[in-house]
């Protein structure tokens, strides 16, 4: 049988037609987009017609679209840019930033490192057992100097979806307020839209983001993509300086290939987007559905309609996840957990820690994220193969917890 | 059934945890040790049997139960191995290096679950000290 891929939110495979629009640049269409000669025209134009698609699906101008290397990227640009590029203004430090406890580590640790190296203020924002982050307390932890607030689209462990519409309304408010005063600090709304891609809306002017966050390779693009959306008239500077390529916003050669891969991925996205969401939507249902009736003691972690229609993520009573994971894997499954001995740092998710699981249950966590390639067969594997794993492991652990 | 290595594990430890020796418990066991946490991942629970032969006192038979991952699962596997048939004295010296040792190596990450079937034992032995 054929491995059984359930990490889509890992990582995606690139979609063969993809990879038929990136060829061309490899080899024979391979000029660099700044030089000025017909090699650098041809790739120039290619560069340009990417961007306009990517404009289009985010509903946004084409000099508003940024490519970067990543998600990562994207979130690192995001928050050290537009601190940068305040303080390069003359805004006066400290100033205040509020994110939640369960972003991605690539905005966790870049406001970490704001704090600790350059003296930003951060709130980490609580979220409910559910991973919903509440708009009310967003609003109340503003402050006079908060600058930026970066709140995810969706989470990519529990598969919670953001109330990011009400997000930008108090955002909205608060601008208008220090407008009235006359205010002069700016306040920015990124968002981490990595995860949401595949699924979700992503017009921009619909969600009120000022700057999001996309991954090439989470929507069947190719890995080292990224695009970062920023607003016109968005106070942003460079972090990588250079020859002043993206609007000198991110310097560095286009990767032209990478850059046609994301674009053609992200428009095959956005035409299959109902239709891979509702069948994803139904293989996740049939999961929820059926897996605790084939294993006790489970439960979902997330909310349980507020989520991506790929993510059925649960707690496993008494099983440990890299037990789970090898097990699986041997009997061709690729899932993912959010357990300590997995994670090579030996920490558990901070994520489930931050959705108030005790750390006992953490450790069987279980992730499964879907792909349009999925079928009910494989479900149907997984849900005979997963039972037998958990009883030998619950087995090998006997009664001592 | 013999399994490959699995990531940074080496097919010995692989073949321990699949295929754990000397799982279970011990009806009235000589002395217990339990160690670990569940918070931190990983609880590990030994039986032990000790009997007179020859004037010495032996581990006549081991038994284990775990929470925790692959590392784990086959360092206690393995502790049982090595330290079924063994005096008290000699037992007492093993250390985390044999079991990892015995085991091919852990990954770096992994060397403290070597670390807790050691204490499992000692405290065992400890326990049945304690009693006798």
């Amino acid at each position: 049988m054929k491995p059984i891929y359930f990490d889509h939110s890992a990582t995606t495979p690139l979609d063969k037609s993809v990879l038929k629009d990136m060829e061309p640049f490899f080899c024979d269409k391979f000029g660099n987009a700044s030089s000025l000669h017909s090699f650098g025209q041809e790739a120039k134009a290619a560069l340009e017609g990417a961007r306009m698609q990517v404009a289009n699906i985010l509903n946004c101008q084409e000099k508003e679209v940024v490519f970067t290397s990543g998600g990562t990227e994207s979130n690192n640009l995001a928050l050290r840019g537009v601190v940068f590029g305040l303080l390069k203004k003359g805004h006066k430090k400290p100033m205040h930033i509020i994110t939640t406890k369960i972003e991605h580590h690539a905005v966790l640790h870049t406001t970490e490192q704001l704090e600790e190296i350059f003296g930003f203020q951060v709130t980490y924002l609580d979220v409910d057992q559910n991973g919903l982050v509440d708009s009310k307390k967003l609003k109340d932890a503003i402050k006079e100097n908060t600058a930026l607030i970066s709140v995810m689209y969706a989470n990519n462990e529990v598969g919670t979806v953001e109330p990011l519409s009400e997000i930008a309304e108090v955002i909205k408010k608060t601008r208008d307020e220090r407008k009235e005063k006359g205010v002069k600090l700016p306040i920015y709304f990124h968002t981490d839209a990595v995860q949401a891609a595949s699924y979700l809306d992503l017009d921009v002017k619909k969600l009120g983001v000022d700057i999001m966050s996309l991954s090439g390779h989470k929507f069947y693009g190719p890995k080292g993509t990224g695009v970062l959306y920023v607003r016109k008239g968005t106070i942003i500077e460079a972090t990588q300086t250079g020859g002043g390529h993206e609007e000198n916003i991110r310097s560095g050669t286009e990767n032209v290939p990478g850059i046609m891969g994301l674009a053609a991925a992200l428009q095959l996205a956005e035409d299959e987007k109902k239709e891979n969401a509702s069948k994803v939507a139904s293989l996740r249902d049939y999961l929820i559905r059926e897996l605790p009736k084939k294993v006790s003691d489970v439960r979902l972690t997330g909310h349980p309609v507020r989520r991506l229609p790929n993510i059925a993520s649960f707690l496993i009573d008494g099983i440990e996840g890299e037990s789970m994971l090898i097990n699986l894997d041997l009997k061709g499954i690729a899932i993912s957990t959010g357990s300590a001995c997995s994670s090579g740092s030996l920490e558990p998710s901070h994520v489930l820690k931050s959705l108030h699981f005790p750390l006992e249950k953490i450790h069987g966590s279980l992730r499964i994220s879907l792909g349009k390639e999925n079928t009910k067969e494989e479900i149907d594997y997984f849900l005979e193969v997963f039972p037998p794993i958990v009883e030998k492991l619950r087995n090998i652990t006997g009664g001592i917890l | 059934m013999s399994n490959k290595g699995f990531g940074p594990y080496n097919e010995k430890v692989i073949d321990h945890f699949m295929n754990p020796h000397n799982l279970g418990e011990i009806k009235n066991p000589s002395g217990i040790g339990k160690v670990g946490n569940p918070t931190c991942g990983d609880v590990m629970q030994l039986h032990i049997k000790v009997e007179e032969k020859n004037g010495k006192e032996v581990i006549t038979d081991i038994k284990f139960k775990t929470f925790g991952c692959a590392a784990a699962i086959a360092t206690s596997s393995m502790i049982t191995e090595i330290a079924v048939g063994m005096t008290l004295d000699e037992a007492k010296k093993l250390t985390r290096k044999d079991v990892s040792d015995k085991l091919g190596g852990l990954p770096p990450a992994k060397e403290h679950c070597s670390n807790l079937a050691a204490d499992a034992l000692h405290k065992a032995i400890e326990d049945y000290k304690k009693k006798a």
